[in-house]
Formats: C-alpha cells, sequence, structure tokens
C-alpha cells in the first residue's frame, strides 16, 4: 500500500489560483518606519501606533522559538512585505457595488459568494484579502441584535474603548515571538462584540485570503461575549501556489464574560507546499480565550493545509465553572509539519476542559500534538479529559503526542487516552471488496476517524470539512 | 469441461502469499445458480482461495485462469471484482471506527450502482431496504447507526455480513465460515438468508466446516479442499461422509503430484 500512496500523493489544491487585482504593497522590510506606515494607511489614532511601537521593540528583544517539532529554514523578516492592499480599496467602497468585482469574483470561486442572497443563509461573513477587509455582509441584520461585527482596522476608530480594553488582554503583546510581531504589524482581521444577554442571530465567519507574492499576512481578530451572550464563529483561510514560502501569523483573542459561550471553529486550508515541500504558507498563531464565571469556550480546528502549523489554541478558565474544548483535526501530508494542541489553563474551581484530538499523517509528513493542562491550585474539583488519536497511512510520516500535565492541585481529576492505528490493509480491502475505489476507502475510513470532531462543526462546514479531507487525500492511494 | 454457460471457472490455480505457495493446482466450475459448499482442515487455503479470487493485495497468482461470466477476473482491480459481482463474506469482518453501517453500506451500493451507469439510490428509498436487510438477519435496526463491525460480537458481525450480502445482491457470494460463532438460532437465520437468495442468477461457494449448516442449505456440490487443492468432489452425501469420518482417510490418498513425483 505504501508504495501507491508514494505513487500518488500529487493532488490539486483549488484554491492556488491567483487573482489579478492591481495592488498597493509595500518595499519587503521592517523598521518603526514601516509600522508607522501601516498605521498610517488604516488612519489609526496615537495610541493604536504607540501600542504598536511597544510591541515592536519587546519583538527586537526576542528569540524564535525552536521547541516545537517543526523544520524550517530560518525566515528574513526584512525580506517580507507587510502590507499590501488592492489598490481598489483605496477609496473604502460603501457597498458592495463599489468592490472591485475580481475581489467579489475570487471569493465566488472560492465558494463564499458574497452577494447576500446568494449567501449561505444565515452566515455573516467577513472577507480579508491580504492586509484588508473587501467586505462584511449582513452588518445591518446584525446591528439590529446590537451585534458589531467588523473589520478590526474600523473597529479601532468605531469604537476605541472596547479595543482599547480588550486587545491584548488576552494574549500580552510579548506572550511569544509571533504574537509580538503580530502586535507590531497587525493589518487585518475582524472584531465582535455580542452585547449582555444576546444570542448571536447568525453564525458569524471570517475569510482570510492571501493574494500578493512575497507578502506576510497578519490579522487579528477580537472576539468580546459580553455576559449571557452566545456566538458561534468560523473562519477560513485559502492561498495561491507558489514556490516561496508565505508567513502568516496570526493573533486571536475571545473574551467570554459570565455565563456567556463562544464557538470558534476554524477550516485551515492555506496552500501546503508540493510534495516534496517546495513552498506552503508558514502558520505560526497565537489563540487564546479567557473564560469568565460559568463562560464557556469552545475550539474545533480542521487543519489541513500549510507547510508548516504551529498553533495552539487555549482557555484560561479563570471563573468558577467555566469549561474549555479543544477539537483538532490535524492532517499532514507531503512534507507538511503540524505541531499543534493546546493548553488548558485551570485557575476557578470546577472547571471542566476536554481535549480531543485527531492527527492524520500520510506521505512524508510530521504531525505532532502537543498540549498543556494546568490545574492551579485554585483549581478545586477540576476536570481534564484529554484523547489524543494518531491515525497514520503509509510508514514513512511520523505521528507524536507530548501532553504536559501539571496539577498544583489534589483535588483535579486530570485524564488522558492515547492511541496510534493505521488505516490497515483488512480495512482497505473490506472497502474495495464492497466495490469502493481506494480513494473513496481512505477519505472514509478518514472521515470515520475524526468523527467526533466533526459533529463538533456548525452543519454546513461539516460537511465542507469532509470534502476537503476528501480533496486533501485524493490520489493519497493509487 | 465446457464452461460457455458457466459463472466461474477456475483451471490450474496456483497462487501464493509471502511467497509461500498456498494455491497449489485448483480446479472448479461454478454453473448459475449453483450452491458449492468447500470443506477442509484448518490451513488447507480455503480462505486463500476467497481472497485471491477477490484480488486481495499480497495474494499473487502464479498459474491458472479464473473467469466470472467469461470474463478474465485475474486481471480485474479488487473493486472491479466486487462491481461485476463478486462478494465476500469475510471471515473475521474487521471494524471501520466511527463510519457508519449505513454510510459504508450505501458508499457501497452506489458505487455498484455507479459502475452500472446508474444514479445514485436516494437515501429514503436505501433506508427502507437496509431497514428490511436488518430485519431478515435479525439484527436490530440500530445496528445500522453503529460503526462498522465496531464492537459488534461475532455472532452479530456475521449477520452484518449476511446483510451487506442482502443489499448488494451479487452473482457470485462466497461465504467464509459464516456460520461459525452463530447460535443455534443465528444459525438458521443465515441459512434462510442465503436460501432467500437463492436464484437461477446467483451462485454460491459456501466454506464450513460443519455438516450442519448444510441441512439448511442444501449444496448442489460438496468440495473438499486439502493442501491447496480440492481432493474430493461430491454431492451432499459426501459432507455427511466427513462428519462421521473426518479428513484423514482423504488425505492418506496420494495426491497426483506424488504419483508423478
Ligand atoms: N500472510 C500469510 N503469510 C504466510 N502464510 C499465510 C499467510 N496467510 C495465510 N497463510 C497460510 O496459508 C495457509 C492457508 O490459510 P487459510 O487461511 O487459507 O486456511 P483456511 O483453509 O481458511 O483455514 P481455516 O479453516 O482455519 O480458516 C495457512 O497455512 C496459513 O498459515
Ligand atoms: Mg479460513
Amino acid at each position: 500500500m505504501t508504495e501507491q500512496i508514494d505513487k500518488a500523493l500529487a493532488r490539486e489544491y483549488e484554491a492556488g489560483f491567483v487573482s489579478d487585482v492591481e495592488s498597493e504593497t509595500f518595499e519587503p522590510g521592517l523598521n518603526e518606519d514601516v509600522i508607522r506606515r501601516i498605521s498610517g494607511m488604516k488612519g489609526e489614532p496615537e495610541w493604536m501606533l504607540e501600542w504598536r511601537l511597544g510591541a515592536f521593540r519587546e519583538w527586537l528583544e526576542m528569540e524564535e522559538p525552536d521547541w516545537a517539532l517543526v523544520d524550517y529554514p530560518k525566515i528574513d523578516f526584512q525580506s517580507i512585505s507587510y502590507y499590501s492592499a488592492p489598490k481598489s480599496m483605496k477609496d473604502k467602497p460603501k457597498s458592495l457595488d463599489e468592490v472591485d468585482p475580481e475581489l467579489l469574483r475570487t471569493y465566488e470561486k472560492l465558494g463564499i459568494p458574497l452577494i447576500e442572497q446568494q449567501m449561505l443563509a444565515g452566515v455573516a461573513v467577513d472577507a480579508v484579502f491580504d492586509s484588508v477587509s473587501v467586505v462584511t455582509t449582513f452588518r445591518e441584520k446584525l446591528e439590529e441584535a446590537g451585534v458589531i461585527f467588523c473589520p478590526i482596522s474600523e473597529a479601532v476608530h468605531k469604537y476605541p474603548d472596547l479595543v482599547k480594553k480588550y486587545i491584548g488582554s488576552v494574549v500580552p503583546k510579548k506572550d511569544n515571538y509571533y504574537a509580538a510581531l503580530n502586535c507590531a504589524v497587525f493589518t487585518d482581521g475582524s472584531f465582535v462584540y455580542i452585547p449582555k444577554g444576546t444570542r448571536c442571530p447568525m453564525e458569524l465567519s471570517t475569510y482570510f485570503r492571501i493574494n500578493e507574492q512575497n507578502t506576510g499576512q497578519f490579522e487579528r481578530t477580537l472576539i468580546v461575549a459580553d455576559e449571557g451572550s452566545h456566538v458561534s464563529y468560523l473562519e477560513g483561510c485559502t492561498a495561491p501556489q507558489r514556490d516561496e514560502n508565505q508567513l502568516h501569523a496570526a493573533v486571536v483573542e475571545l473574551v467570554a464574560m459570565d455565563n456567556a459561550e463562544i464557538k470558534y471553529s476554524t477550516v485551515q486550508n492555506w496552500y501546503p507546499g508540493d510534495e516534496n515541500g517546495k513552498g506552503g504558507i508558514y502558520n505560526f498563531v497565537t489563540k487564546r480565550g479567557i473564560c469568565h464565571t460559568n463562560a464557556k469556550i469552545s475550539w474545533t480546528q480542521v487543519e489541513t493545509g500549510s507547510s508548516v502549523t504551529w498553533k495552539y489554541p487555549s482557555c484560561i478558565l479563570k471563573g468558577d465553572n467555566s469549561v474549555g474544548e479543544f477539537y483538532s483535526v490535524a492532517l499532514t501530508r507531503g512534507r507538511q509539519q503540524a505541531d499543534t494542541g493546546t493548553k488548558m489553563i485551570h485557575l476557578g474551581k470546577n472547571t471542566k476542559s476536554t481535549i480531543i484530538s485527531k492527527g492524520i499523517s500520510a506521505g512524508r509528513s510530521n504531525n505532532s500534538y502537543r498540549g498543556l493542562v494546568r490545574m492551579n491550585p485554585g483549581a478545586e474539583g477540576a476536570r481534564n479529559f484529554t484523547q489524543c488519536d494518531s491515525l497514520l497511512i503509509g510508514d514513512q510520516c511520523g505521528a507524536h503526542t507530548f501532553p504536559y500535565v501539571e496539577s498544583r492541585n489534589p483535588s483535579a481529576i486530570v485524564e488522558h487516552e492515547a492511541t496510534t492505528s493505521k488505516v490497515s490493509d483488512e480495512q482497505m480491502f473490506l472497502c474495495r471488496q464492497r466495490g469502493l475505489d481506494p480513494e473513496k476507502a481512505v477519505s472514509m475510513i478518514v472521515n470515520g476517524f475524526c468523527k467526533e470532531v466533526f459533529k463538533e462543526l456548525p452543519m454546513e462546514f461539516a460537511v465542507e470539512a469532509g470534502k476537503l479531507l476528501e480533496i486533501s487525500l485524493e490520489g493519497s492511494v493509487g | 469441461m465446457s464452461n460457455t454457460n458457466s459463472l466461474l471457472t477456475i483451471k490450474d490455480l496456483h497462487a501464493s502469499v509471502e511467497e509461500k505457495q498456498i494455491i497449489k493446482g485448483l480446479d472448479l466450475d461454478i454453473k448459475p445458480g449453483e450452491v458449492h459448499a468447500i470443506m477442509g482442515p484448518n490451513g488447507a487455503g480455503k480462505s486463500t482461495l476467497g481472497y485471491v479470487l477477490s484480488g486481495r493485495d499480497g495474494y499473487s497468482v502464479e498459474s491458472g485462469s479464473v473467469t466470472l461470466d467469461g470474463e478474465d477476473l485475474l486481471e480485474m482491480e479488487t473493486e472491479e471484482r466486487a462491481r461485476a459481482g463478486l462478494f465476500l463474506a469475510f471471515q473475521y469482518p474487521v471494524e471501520i471506527p466511527g463510519v457508519s453501517n449505513l454510510e459504508f453500506l450505501k458508499a457501497s451500493v452506489d458505487a455498484q450502482r455507479e459502475a452500472r451507469g446508474e444514479e445514485a439510490i436516494s437515501s429514503a428509498d436505501f433506508l427502507k431496504e437496509a431497514k428490511a436487510a436488518c430485519k431478515q438477519v435479525n439484527l436490530p435496526v440500530a445496528f445500522l447507526k453503529r460503526g462498522v463491525n465496531e464492537g459488534f460480537s461475532g455472532g452479530e458481525k456475521k449477520r452484518n455480513e449476511l446483510m451487506q450480502m442482502l443489499l448488494l445482491k451479487p452473482k457470485l457470494c462466497i461465504l467464509d465460515e459464516t456460520d461459525s460463532g452463530l447460535d443455534i438460532d443465528a444459525l438458521q437465520v443465515v441459512a434462510e438468508g442465503v436460501n432467500s437468495q437463492r436464484s437461477a442468477d446467483r451462485s454460491f461457494i459456501v466454506v464450513t466446516h460443519y455438516q450442519r449448516l448444510l441441512d439448511y442449505i442444501k449444496p448442489d456440490f460438496v468440495h473438499v479442499l486439502s493442501d491447496g487443492k480440492i481432493v474430493k468432489s461430491g454431492d451432499a452425501s459426501l459432507a455427511l461422509e466427513l462428519e462421521a469420518q473426518g479428513y484423514s482417510w482423504l488425505q492418506k490418498e496420494p495426491s497426483e503430484d506424488e504419483l508423478e513425483g
């Protein structure tokens, strides 16, 4: 079977096209002037610029982390351009009619029509193209419910108090190397505020697209769910197929106030590079949420893209009885490398966390789960359950599990289960004996393996995710 | 032997697994509608024959020929053989965690329909058929929702194999010890399932160790497979003889190789 897998690991990356839009792109390079210019492009207030510059100065003092099980050449941060935006976005189109049709076509091609009539009913989209948000749909409808959903660059102007209060409150500026870099150069992303007691009337989603060459994308998302509110948010991402690596370093912060609930789902499909590991996105992301009393944050991620993934969506369970969840499917093939997992930091009493991680490795890829469960002294009666399952396709790939547990409260309970399995010859034979072709067989077996995670995704996206796996595995058996 | 109207014709088949020859010159001819029982000692190569016929990876044919409906079976991929109407009920059915029985069965049925140029069956129609099949093999309908063979008991797995056969409606069914591990009632259920499927255009190879099953499923022929060859063939009465005397009286007969050598 290995031979068959090897033979066919080449598959098409459907989102690999380049859109022909004229862009205004900064010269490569990173210094305080560049940061001033980014801030200037966005017309930011002084406090925002100062915040960026502060982060930049911290970043200069920091070291790139090397503890993850990933291997890539040193990044030359001076060779990257930190801002690129379609020229047509310069005059800030007021409505969809004013948006460059080529941009709309790009999203349509990706299966995200931005014309509201054609959209999935019940999903509002913020479309971010390189360094700017192109359009945010259904805003009026959301405003009626008091929900704020807009590009973060706009929120800085319109809701400075909210932004000032919460930005950097969950992921401090110097949290880590990439987070600090993001604080200095972030360009766009989404801002969400759900008022007290409000159930957001629709799914919110942001779709990130990298188009321009040699640019990095540094997006920043901030979601604040006020007391007793509820929101479900989804992000998706793709990039053209290019031989050079591109850097994507995002920061996502979630704040769930007392009794609030945030469900955050990601379908990550950045260009993964070719089968020899040429090209692809470096996906270095910091995602963290804080839960106040009785609040709940649930992260669900389906990671199929990127050449290198470094990502640990985490929960700080500060309030008593708060709940954190992490459901993850990470698929690597070709030469992809993923080091992903979560941190559950239990501070409050009776806090609960659940971690379900499904890693699938094919080709010559490397797939690691890295997780930390910390029970602080105050976490009376806290509980964690962790399950890490790895599935291997072929015998040249690697699967690794690094579970760290730090328990400083004897009443806290931590449970960990781990399994490693293979797509077995017997399973393949059974499927084929019933008439299924090998590709369908693998995708069915893999989908079955991921079931526990897929069922956490919003309905529309569960189907998408299943299809994405199917495409990702296309040709992984010959 | 003329095989113009045979469903399956195996001629002088030699096959091996992991460089070890298991099938050593096997001939068999099956006409549409016939039921052939294959008996024989452990390790004789009965399961191997089923794997070789269905084209399992790692099983290689060294010489001989096999045709199904006049087509060269050995030229076809595993899934093509299945779509051509060959079905194997496994001696040890494997689990596929997380893939529901229903999903798996529908995908199988659809793959076979597609190969025949038919449209996928509607979910509603399929559910109806699947429920009926469950009932026929005496499995609760809830089994459709469970993962394929996931946590099924030995007997449930066997009945599940039979359910798949009912839904796929193959031309040639190879049942590899579908009767072993079944309680008396289940044995009857399986036998009835098979009998209900007997028809002029469907043939069976029933591999079994027990005469008991053949009381329910009356075979047209009984063959004894020993050391990779069919060493004796007869009608249903041969099974009775075997039950009484075991295989040793057959194995004592010198084989053709030995006579030649
Ligand atoms: N992968 C393999 N490698 C080596 N030998 C094998 C392999 N698979 C099967 N064999 C051998 O082939 C022979 C035939 O096995 P097979 O399973 O076909 O027997 P069987 O007639 O079905 O026996 P039983 O009645 O016990 O089911 C056995 O000696 C077995 O050990
Ligand atoms: Mg056997």
